[in-house]
């Protein structure tokens, strides 16, 4: 494997290009040429940071919904399911195997405004058949980030044989 | 009162750990970024975590068997054979420790008979000579030398051996230099071993960390099975230090005579630790393999880093350790700690807390983040610029 993909994956993308190129032992532009690299395969889609909602001013609400829709001869369920994925509120689709068809997360600056997403422009697109939601009532882990990580005290001596 | 009066001489006459020293002078400073630890920065993965918490849930609070629990030696037993390719039978053959410190410890006091020599090679692990003197030894260190990437090579052991040693430590790769041997370095030390009628402690707490070739037990080699007592724990490889998990697998009469002591002064390794050290022996390999590549990617940044810095420092083939040789600087192992320490808050160990053959070099550890890394190497190359600076300025005057 590639490794500034091999470093990216390990660090979530914490580390600067400049640090990278010197972790890697490249020079910085041979680090962004591998990041245009794995953008252009379609690999990397990007990065941003990761919150923690509840702890801040504005809480969002997000939701997960069970789509099922019915798929299309030729296409399967990718229209649909691309054309759902589109919409600012969705954050992310899925296709599943099991009893529904699309797992979509999204999320908005209410309750009132992420059912009136659900029931106003998901629930009426030709092909849903029904949608199912469940609101995210806490968050304990996020992106592989705990929100109250434990243990936070140094226990490691400085020193040791 | 004179309570040296009362304190065993061998015990008054012991030397003082090195490390320790350092770690006294390190505590009282802010703002260090530590290369000087001898453990993982990984947490224990939580699977392992999380059997201890249902060992408790079920009730596994009380003694096990002194050879530890029979689950535990059968999982070591198969793990053995399939890492090492060395059988070992589990309801004789295996003992549980706490840690590969009390195997040794156990194994010195069943073979060593006051007078006793026994060869180690040095630099190495803090504890070994000690150990030997507490148990009326007599150490006979073996020097390995950077120009050999610190294996311990058979010519070294025939300069060293002297008439009457029974016992040889070997601990590859090795804390503090990193250093392996290769099968057929391993082949001729063996064969030193047969001709000699040395008995092989081998402390391989540092297998899984091999990151040139494959790690070979000097058990695995034709004759030595029986004449090796391999030592292994959990520590490094699974991020169990706090843990203290350890195992001695050996012929049974030797495996039933460090029982006897082990029995009397330890009862057993602890029961929750022991379930943990099962978990992860069981399910473990993939978090093993994870950590290992994260820290070969490490040592080769800090051994690149050290190499434009202008410190020699040889390639460590396993270990978390890089040990460098700063006597370009001028400065003694010891300055060179303290001045670094006091100057740029950067902590590494000098060498000859490892022993004698640790003079001019230090240990850095690079089981640390890459920010810290990348920091304290910055912080290191300032201070040894600062230092061929300041030589050439009393040289131009």
């Amino acid at each position: 494997m590639n490794p500034v993909l091999k470093l990216l994956m390990e660090t979530g993308g914490q580390l600067g290009i400049p640090e990278m190129a010197r972790v890697l032992g490249l020079t910085e532009d041979q680090v962004k040429a591998e990041i245009e690299e794995l953008k252009r395969q379609g690999i990397l889609l990007g990065w941003r940071p990761v919150f923690n909602f509840s702890r801040g001013e504005d809480g969002m609400v997000r939701a997960v919904i069970e789509v099922r829709i019915t798929p299309e001869r030729g296409g399967g369920f990718d229209r649909l399911a691309e054309r759902i994925a589109k919409f600012d509120e969705v954050e992310s689709c899925y296709l599943m195997s099991g009893g529904y068809d699309l797992l979509v997360f999204v999320s908005g600056e209410s309750l009132h405004k992420v059912a009136a997403f659900v029931s106003e422009k998901l629930a009426t697109i030709e092909g849903v058949l029904s949608t199912s939601t469940h609101f995210l009532l806490r968050t304990y882990k996020e992106q592989g980030f705990l929100v109250s990580p434990q243990g936070e005290a140094k226990t490691r001596l400085d020193v040791s044989p | 009162m004179d309570w040296s009066k009362y304190i065993a001489r061998h015990v008054i006459n012991l030397p003082r750990s090195g490390i320790r020293d350092f770690f006294e002078l390190v505590a009282r400073m802010d703002g260090v970024i530590s290369l000087g630890i001898g453990e993982p920065d990984f947490d224990t993965p939580w699977h392992i975590c999380e059997a201890a918490i249902y060992g408790l849930e079920k009730g596994r609070t009380h003694y096990t068997s002194n050879l530890g629990m029979i689950e535990l030696r059968r999982a070591i037993s198969r793990y053995v054979e399939r890492q090492f390719g060395i059988s070992y039978n589990p309801d004789n053959e295996i003992l549980v420790t706490v840690g590969v410190s009390e195997a040794l410890d156990l194994a010195f006091r069943a073979l060593v008979n006051p007078g006793d020599k026994v060869m180690y090679h040095q630099p190495c692990y803090v504890s070994y000579h000690p150990s030997i003197l507490l148990t009326h030894g007599v150490p006979v260190p073996v020097p390995t030398y950077a120009s050999d990437n610190f294996a311990l090579t058979v010519r070294g052991l025939e300069e060293a051996w002297e008439p009457g040693a029974k016992i040889l430590v070997l601990n590859m790769p090795c804390n503090p230099t990193g250093g392996t041997c290769t099968r057929e370095q391993l082949e001729q030390i063996a064969r030193f071993c047969i001709e000699k009628d040395l008995i092989v402690i081998s402390d391989e707490i540092y297998a899984e960390l091999t990151y040139e070739g494959t790690h070979v037990s000097i058990a695995s080699l034709p004759g030595m099975r029986d004449r090796t007592i391999f030592l292994h724990g959990l520590s490094k490889a699974f991020a169990m230090t706090g843990w203290r998990i350890g195992y001695a697998c050996a012929p049974a009469p030797l495996i039933e005579a460090m029982m006897k002591v082990h029995q009397y002064a330890m009862m057993c390794a602890p029961v929750l630790s022991q379930e943990a050290a099962l978990e992860a022996l069981t399910n473990g390999q993939d978090s093993v393999l994870r950590m290992r590549e994260q820290y070969m990617r490490r040592r080769d940044f800090i051994v690149r880093r050290f190499k434009e810095i202008g410190l020699q420092c040889h390639l460590p083939r396993g270990t978390f350790y890089t040990f460098p040789n700063v006597s370009v600087t001028g400065l003694t192992e010891r300055d060179f700690a303290v001045r670094l320490l006091q100057e740029e808050r950067v902590a590494v160990v000098p060498g000859t807390a490892f022993g004698s053959g640790g003079a001019g070099f230090v240990r850095a550890c690079f089981a640390t983040g890459y920010e810290q890394l990348i920091e304290a190497c910055d912080r290191i190359e300032r201070f040894v610029q600062k230092l061929s600076s300041s030589k050439n300025s009393v040289r131009s005057e």
